[in-house]
């Protein structure tokens, strides 16, 4: 069964007002299009989830889409902080909100917890940190085997996951090469899961090469065709990191006015992810494409 | 006058640290220079790990953050972040992580989460990102930070990633697989912990560097190595390596 539809269908079925969302995808394969599509649908009140809320979460935040971010590292990567994130924590523009911190591997034990069906998940870590006294969802409990204290944590499972992969079949069946960060975790955890990807392929192409299938079909209920939707992350083979456009939103989102200016322009002024790519203009991509270094096949027979 | 500046200094101290490691968790920045500039010189069978899920990189060109794509080409593995703490770093693989901070103090706690109150931040920092695990399990913590009066803090703001907390013997108590902060290095000194104490002290000073100009950038009056000496200078071809391979944009160089 073809799960293929548009990202406005997408977003439009599956995300809701108040929803818990996690757009998953450490440093690469970040969502940047279903991002932009959920500012245009003018969600609000969602609790964003992700390890690391980069740009995609400071744009949406911007914009007035959450109330809560929960998250582990809160920073534009190599470049400095977030600051639209800031200036909703610290003057509640263009709303309050709630911070809900972890460290990575605390992220991690959230969504695996969720994913297992499992009360809470241990983790040696926290031993001395102040980070248990301000976030109370974090517990120690004794092992019931008699080896001292370790910390729990509770399971995290979004309303929705939102994946950006190099490719999938019309069922879902999602591959995923490079960096893999948190994102199967965080599929198996949530109740619904949009998949959006560089390329839609046979499902022949996914039975060759099944150990590169990190989200099955059966999990996902979207499927969605959007190249560059990754844009300004990295999608490995696909395209590099804009590294200049994280500098450049430094400059941008320092200043309210401005970051609204930019949302205005690439955002609710283009009415979807290939107008965006058209303006984005020819060199941008030519730039950003990568060298060639391929896998030697394997033989699955 | 010497042909090298301070960071450069702080750079080829920090590879030397690392002889004969064989795992390294890296972080971008100083330590990714650092870890690199060891693998060409002190420690060739080195393999430099990311938080990313990257194992065993080796980078054509400086990464810019830990998940640039240049780390993934031609790396020995990239795993799920699961798998990265659960089997590499809390499994007790790694013998060295680098870390780095807004603060430290004298048992080189560190603070990456907030100056100020925490429910009122002056600055509002990234947070722990993976630093509080790495802190714990790491076989041993290597600090790299620029010496400063703001940063070597006679009390931090918020312990984000723990050292030795209140003083030798406390990680031990709280059942700690890592042995903590082993070295700091800094553009002036290099200090290293006294097993005693848990304390910082310091044990060698960059060429031209005076003991009063480390005192004067520090919130505590640091101990001092009863055989404090002078660090060893750059030699050239660790100069070399860095100005024309690692780093020939001369972006760490300042």
């Amino acid at each position: 069964m073809s799960k293929l539809t548009t990202m406005h269908d997408a977003i439009a079925r599956y995300v809701h007002d108040g929803d818990t969302i996690a757009i998953e995808g450490f440093t690469a394969c970040i969502g940047f299009a279903a991002a932009h599509e959920i500012i245009r649908q003018g969600r609000r009140d969602l609790v964003l989830c992700r390890m690391t809320p980069d740009l995609v979460y400071d744009q949406m935040i911007a914009a007035g889409c959450a109330r809560k971010l929960i998250f582990s590292y809160l920073g534009n990567p190599g470049v400095g902080p977030l600051h639209a994130v800031r200036r909703a924590v610290e003057k509640s523009i263009p709303a309050p909100l709630e911070l809900e911190e972890y460290s990575h591997f605390g992220m991690v034990a959230r969504y695996i917890a969720g994913a297992y069906h499992l009360p809470f998940f241990p983790l040696r870590s926290y031993l001395g940190s102040d980070l248990p006294k301000v976030n109370p969802r974090i517990q120690f409990i004794e092992s019931p085997y008699g080896d001292g204290p370790v910390a729990v944590v509770p399971p995290l499972n979004p309303d929705v996951a939102i994946i950006h992969a190099q490719r999938a079949d019309a069922n879902g069946n999602t591959q995923l090469w490079g960096l893999l960060g948190a994102q199967k975790e965080a599929a198996f955890a949530a109740q619904h899961v949009i998949v959006v990807v560089e390329e839609v392929v046979d499902e022949e192409v996914i039975r060759s090469d099944p150990n590169r299938t990190l989200i099955p079909g059966l999990i996902v209920d979207a499927v969605v065709h959007e190249p560059y939707g990754a844009h300004p992350s990295y999608v490995q083979g696909y395209y590099d990191r804009d590294n200049d456009f994280y500098l450049r939103w430094d400059e941008i989102s320092r200043d309210e006015a401005a970051t609204r200016a930019w949302l205005e322009e690439w955002v609710y002024g283009v009415g979807d992810r290939a107008e965006y790519v058209e303006k984005m203009g020819r060199e941008t991509w030519e730039r950003l494409r990568p060298a060639q270094a391929w896998s030697r096949p394997v033989n699955y027979g | 006058m010497s042909d090298y500046s301070p960071s450069e200094m702080m750079i080829v101290a920090a590879a030397r640290a690392l002889a004969g490691v064989r795992t390294v968790f890296v972080g971008v920045g100083l330590p990714n220079i650092a870890c690199n500039l060891a693998q060409r010189t002190v420690a060739p069978d080195l393999e430099l790990v990311y938080e990313s899920g990257v194992y065993g990189a080796r980078p054509r060109r400086l990464p810019l953050s830990i998940g640039d794509p240049a780390l993934i080409t031609g790396a020995l593995s990239v795993c799920s972040m699961a798998d990265l703490f659960g089997l590499y770093l809390q499994g007790g693989r790694l013998e060295v992580a680098f870390l780095g901070g807004a603060q430290i103090d004298r048992y080189g706690n560190l603070n990456t989460t907030v100056i100020g109150d925490y429910a009122r931040p002056k600055v509002r920092l990234p947070g722990s990102g993976g630093a509080c695990e790495i802190a714990i399990h790491a076989r041993q913590v290597f600090i790299i930070m620029r010496l400063s009066r703001r940063s070597f803090v006679e009390r931090l703001d918020f312990l984000t990633s723990p050292g030795h907390l209140g003083g030798a013997g406390e990680r031990e108590r709280l059942g700690m697989p890592g042995r903590g902060p082993q070295v700091v290095v800094t553009d002036k000194c290099v200090f290293r912990f006294d097993p005693a104490s848990g304390e910082m002290g310091v044990v060698s000073l960059h060429p031209g560097v005076r003991l009063e100009d480390v005192r004067a950038e520090m919130g505590w009056a640091p101990r001092v190595s009863p055989d404090l000496a002078e660090t060893e200078p750059p030699t050239q071809e660790e100069l070399r390596l860095l100005r024309e391979e690692l780093d020939p944009m001369g972006v760490y160089r300042s």
